[in-house]
């Protein structure tokens, strides 16, 4: 398991990071009829805005309080209730998420307050849901503010009620953030399989997963209705996707007295058995020959990719839960793991099956992979240019993925999931397999006191405690 | 921030600016910047603007100074191409955290600094200043003194919150900072009358050695690019040039008008787009040189190869012109580009069934007006549902548009093509154009149009499309008729 160190460096380069405001409105974004805002400098909002449509290729609702320097030090109410009501009258939404920024939160803009009197003064936006959450920019990573932001939806949408009869055939899903809708997608074929009705909560395959609308809105089209989340308390359990996820599952579970269970990955052999078996469990029904045969042929897809992914070394760059899941679904099929750099602490993280984690930037993920002669480069599209430098394949997953088309769609959890990741890595690993062939001289000199030492110095990097 | 108020109250007190020397004395001391409207505002902020700006310079180092969103969200997204140095592609940041914000984030600032020199060796460290430290209060021109001192690399403060402005005024605050510190601090080992500065061209896409070739022909150097694929040292002795030629409307108009003021470097403003803008250009870039003690056997060379090159690309054009003569273009851009962009298609025979001019100055519009005639179609900022109904009503075959409102045509079955500055083609010179109008034919001719308007299998045959319901729905009671196709959908 992981010894967890972070970068001493002052200076961050080329960031793996990015911030919590983001996370969250892309968690408000797989909300239906919903229009995220952020309360911050307009800056704020373009560059996620820009960042979400180079990754999903679609038309992105993201707005801002546009907070000038005044408003800034005098205080933004103005601009939020201003903001609230352009959005509410131009784009009619059912629910309204706003996330702080890093600006107003130095000044210090109670957001809670904020629409408590907005919510007083305007009664004539009682159908809008309005939530907001604290994500200040200089904490926390992107994984966090999603995280967040689910778990102000539970505190703040989900109604407070504990009915009598629950009802066993509904199930509410918390996916994490590097769910994507490809693979909710995935997940609702599994649980229609086993007779079950999920409440996705936030759900992006209803919104960002590239289908073609059928009006001009410009809010979000499809994800969760608020009356689907009003009613989370009616289901039978939830499930958890993603060490992230348990904050808001713990929250719904005080307010609805749903069980939960948290699942840490859906990717793998072993993960993917006890999910399906989970289900099995609590719908009471066999599990379909469908997933009894996919079982069969990831067993079968580990097989064939162990002699291309076994023993070839990996640098992966990765927030905590999506780290996980590679990790460990790589290194089961005997993946050497040389470099692990994530964005953020997280429980997971301790668990992961490497030696050790990094809390840093792409920068060290080069360093690592270099030093580790990593065969290949697993992370976001901002690893291109290490990869380039490295002269290794450069496998693309998280978000941002701007450079590569379906982001949106790719499938990595379930029994299919996985077994198409592997294939995808493996076939990577093995297309540039021609930089370790052998020539007539590669081993004239090969021992070890030969080669000529790294050209980087190692990272500089301090045990977190 | 006082000395960046005044910073701020100088650049909008451009006196090279027409829009604003027309403004009353209270008017401009305003400033240019629209009020934002809160949930309404659309747009980058000033760092942006200023990054944009900059970051082209490519062997520079370009320290944000911020929390992880202003640079982790943003960095390595634009293509500006570089002949050299990838150093301006590395994305530096302080990444500030609970503890900088506390206790100030000057020495966090000096310390990352100080790995970035110790690590990269960079001719210079660009520091960017956002909304948080200005806040708190870092003093960062202190500490870019001090480690410029410690260290021996100029260290150079570019003092753009985000929250001071827009993204145009960020351009201008870019603009000062390089007037300030680093224009006039080098000197060129030669210099030459044919020494020319190129401001506020970007190298997008590599749109600059579209140009370069034909300069090079001329025998005429680009002293210094500001920015696009320039080094450090080309921008500090760009002071030296004969003549300055300005691109891209008024981004950067301060620079072009203080080195005129300064150096004595007289300007014009000129484009690259649309080839006989180009011929324009190259004639006026003769004609200041000549005026500056070039040889005047520089304007006959000049309309020599403005002949030969004008004369291969209609060659290179002409095939083309029959496939897309008469068709009809919708064009939301702005600024510069809503004028510079029509002729070129018009030289390609279609026709503008209406542009943008959201971001236009009065004298943009003053040149759509004179290029397009009096009764050119002209809107300001489009929401989704009016541009379509344009699409629709103006019967545009194509929309030429900024990657941001490319999904309002895509989604609708639309050709559509990107002009704007995230796109992969490069557009300017006479190559650049015979590639656009290459473009815009391989875009209508792809049968992907017909694919997609292909109606569902379980589609009845005359049923409504979703977009006429959809816009039935929006005004109902609205007597235009509804034509039953949609315009475009015959095109080949």
């Amino acid at each position: 398991m992981a010894q967890l160190v972070k970068s001493t460096k002052a200076c961050t380069v080329n960031p793996l990071k990015m911030s919590q405001p983001i996370g969250g409105a892309l968690a408000f974004m797989g909300m239906r009829a919903a229009m995220p805002l952020l309360h911050g400098s307009q800056g704020c909002t373009s560059f996620g805005l820009v960042l979400f449509v180079r990754h999903f290729r679609e038309a992105i609702p993201l707005q801002t309080t546009a907070m000038s320097e005044v408003a800034t030090v005098l205080g933004g109410f103005e601009n939020v209730e201003q903001a609230v009501l352009t959005i509410a009258s131009r784009t009619k939404p059912e629910l309204i998420g706003i996330c702080s920024t890093g600006v107003t939160e130095v000044k210090g803009d109670d957001l809670k307050g904020f629409v408590q009197m907005i919510r007083a003064r305007h009664p004539e936006l009682d159908g809008v849901e309005i939530v907001q959450c604290s994500t200040p920019d200089f904490s926390g990573a992107f994984e966090d503010g999603w995280s967040k932001a689910v778990t102000a939806m539970v505190e703040q949408v989900v109604v407070d009620s504990r009915p009598a009869i629950r009802d066993a055939r509904r199930v509410n899903v918390l996916p994490g953030c590097h769910v994507t809708p490809g693979d909710i997608d995935e997940l609702c074929t599994i649980f229609e399989a086993f007779g079950l009705e999920a409440t996705f909560l936030p759900d992006l395959s209803g919104s960002l997963d590239g289908h073609i609308p059928e009006n001009f809105t410009p809010t979000t089209l499809g994800g969760t209705g608020p009356e689907e989340a009003r009613a989370m308390g009616c289901a039978g359990s939830t499930i958890a996707i993603g060490e992230q996820m348990r904050g808001p599952a713990q929250a719904l579970e005080a307010k609805t007295g749903v069980p939960f269970r948290l699942f840490e990955r859906l990717t793998g052999l072993s993960a993917c058995d006890e999910f399906i078996a989970h289900l099995a469990e609590i719908s009471g029904r066999e599990v379909p020959l469908r997933y009894r045969r996919q079982r069969g042929q990831l067993v079968d897809a580990m097989l064939d990719s162990h002699f291309h992914i076994g023993g070839r070394n990996f640098a992966i760059g990765a927030e905590p839960d999506l780290l996980f899941a590679l990790v460990a679904t790589l290194t089961e099929v005997g993946g050497k793991i040389v470099s692990a750099v994530t964005t953020t602490p997280s429980p997971i993280l301790a668990r992961i099956p490497c030696e050790e984690v990094l809390i840093g930037d792409l920068e060290d993920l080069e360093v690592g992979a270099k030093s580790g002669e990593a065969d290949i480069l697993v992370t976001h599209s901002h690893g291109r240019q290490a990869a380039e430098r490295l002269h290794v394949p450069h496998f693309r997953i998280g978000i941002p993925m701007f450079d590569t088309l379906g982001a949106a769609h790719l499938v990595t959890l379930g029994y299919r999931g996985t077994r198409d990741l592997l294939f995808a890595v493996g076939n990577m690993v093995m297309h540039h397999r021609h930089h370790h062939a052998p020539g007539p001289e590669a081993w004239r000199d090969a021992w070890p006191e030969n080669l000529p030492p790294g050209p980087f110095p190692a990272v500089e990097k301090e045990l977190v405690p | 921030m006082t000395s960046l108020n005044q910073t701020i109250q100088d650049v909008f007190n451009e006196p090279a600016c027409g829009k604003n020397q027309a403004k009353s004395e209270k008017e401009r001391k305003k400033g240019c910047t629209k009020q934002l409207q809160p949930g309404g505002a659309a747009g980058g902020c000033a760092f942006d603007g200023a990054k944009i700006a900059l970051q082209p310079i490519t062997d520079v180092a370009h320290l944000v100074h911020g929390p992880i969103a202003c640079e982790g969200n943003s960095w390595d997204n634009r293509g500006a191409a570089s002949s050299g140095s990838k150093l301006y592609r590395t994305g530096f940041t302080t990444d500030m955290t609970e503890n900088d914000i506390v206790f100030g984030g000057e020495k966090h600032l000096f310390k990352a600094i100080r790995e970035i020199v110790e690590k990269y060796a960079p001719p210079a460290v660009f520091v960017y200043e956002t909304c948080v430290p200005a806040m708190i209060g870092d003093d960062i021109d202190t500490v870019c003194k001090a480690a410029a001192e410690k260290f021996g690399t100029p260290c150079i403060p570019i003092h753009s919150p985000g929250f001071v402005g827009p993204k145009n005024l960020g351009n201008k605050l870019a603009g000062e900072a390089m007037l300030k510190h680093v224009i006039g601090t080098k000197e060129p080992p030669y210099t030459t009358p044919y020494d020319l500065n190129i401001i506020g061209e970007y190298n997008l896409s590599g749109e600059l050695w579209q140009i370069k070739p034909l300069l090079d022909e001329l025998g005429i150097r680009i002293l210094s690019c500001i920015s696009g694929d320039a080094r450090y040292e080309e921008v500090a002795w760009s002071h030296r040039a004969k003549a300055a030629m300005m691109v891209c409307s008024k981004a950067m108009i301060n620079v072009a008008r203080k080195m005129e003021e300064r150096y004595g470097i007289p300007f014009f403003e000129g484009s690259f787009y649309g080839i006989e803008d180009m011929s324009d250009t190259l004639r006026e870039i003769a004609r200041l040189l000549i005026e500056r003690g070039a040889d005047p056997e520089l304007m006959d060379r000049t309309k020599a190869v403005i002949a030969r090159e004008e004369a291969r690309a209609w060659a290179a054009i002409e095939p083309y012109r029959a496939r897309l003569s008469g068709k009809k273009v919708l064009l939301v851009t702005g600024g510069v580009k809503s004028w510079s962009v029509v002729a070129a298609l018009q030289e390609a025979g279609m026709v503008i069934a209406g542009t943008s001019v959201k971001k236009s100055t009065r004298e943009d519009k003053e040149k759509v007006k004179k290029i397009m005639g009096d009764d050119a179609h002209m809107f300001d900022d489009l929401a989704p549902r009016e541009m379509y109904r344009k699409l629709k009503e103006a019967e545009a075959d194509i929309m030429l548009s900024g990657g941001r409102s490319q999904f309002i045509a895509l989604k609708a079955s639309m050709p559509w093509m990107d002009i704007n500055q995230e796109r992969h083609v490069a557009f300017a010179g006479y190559h650049g154009m015979v590639a656009m109008v290459a473009e815009i034919d391989r875009t209508l001719a792809n049968p992907v149009w017909q694919e997609v308007r292909r109606p569902a299998p379980w589609e009845r045959a005359g049923d409504a499309s979703w977009q006429d319901r959809a816009l039935e729905d929006a005004a109902p009671d609205s007597s235009a008729k509804r034509p039953d196709t949609i315009p475009g959908r015959e095109a080949a």
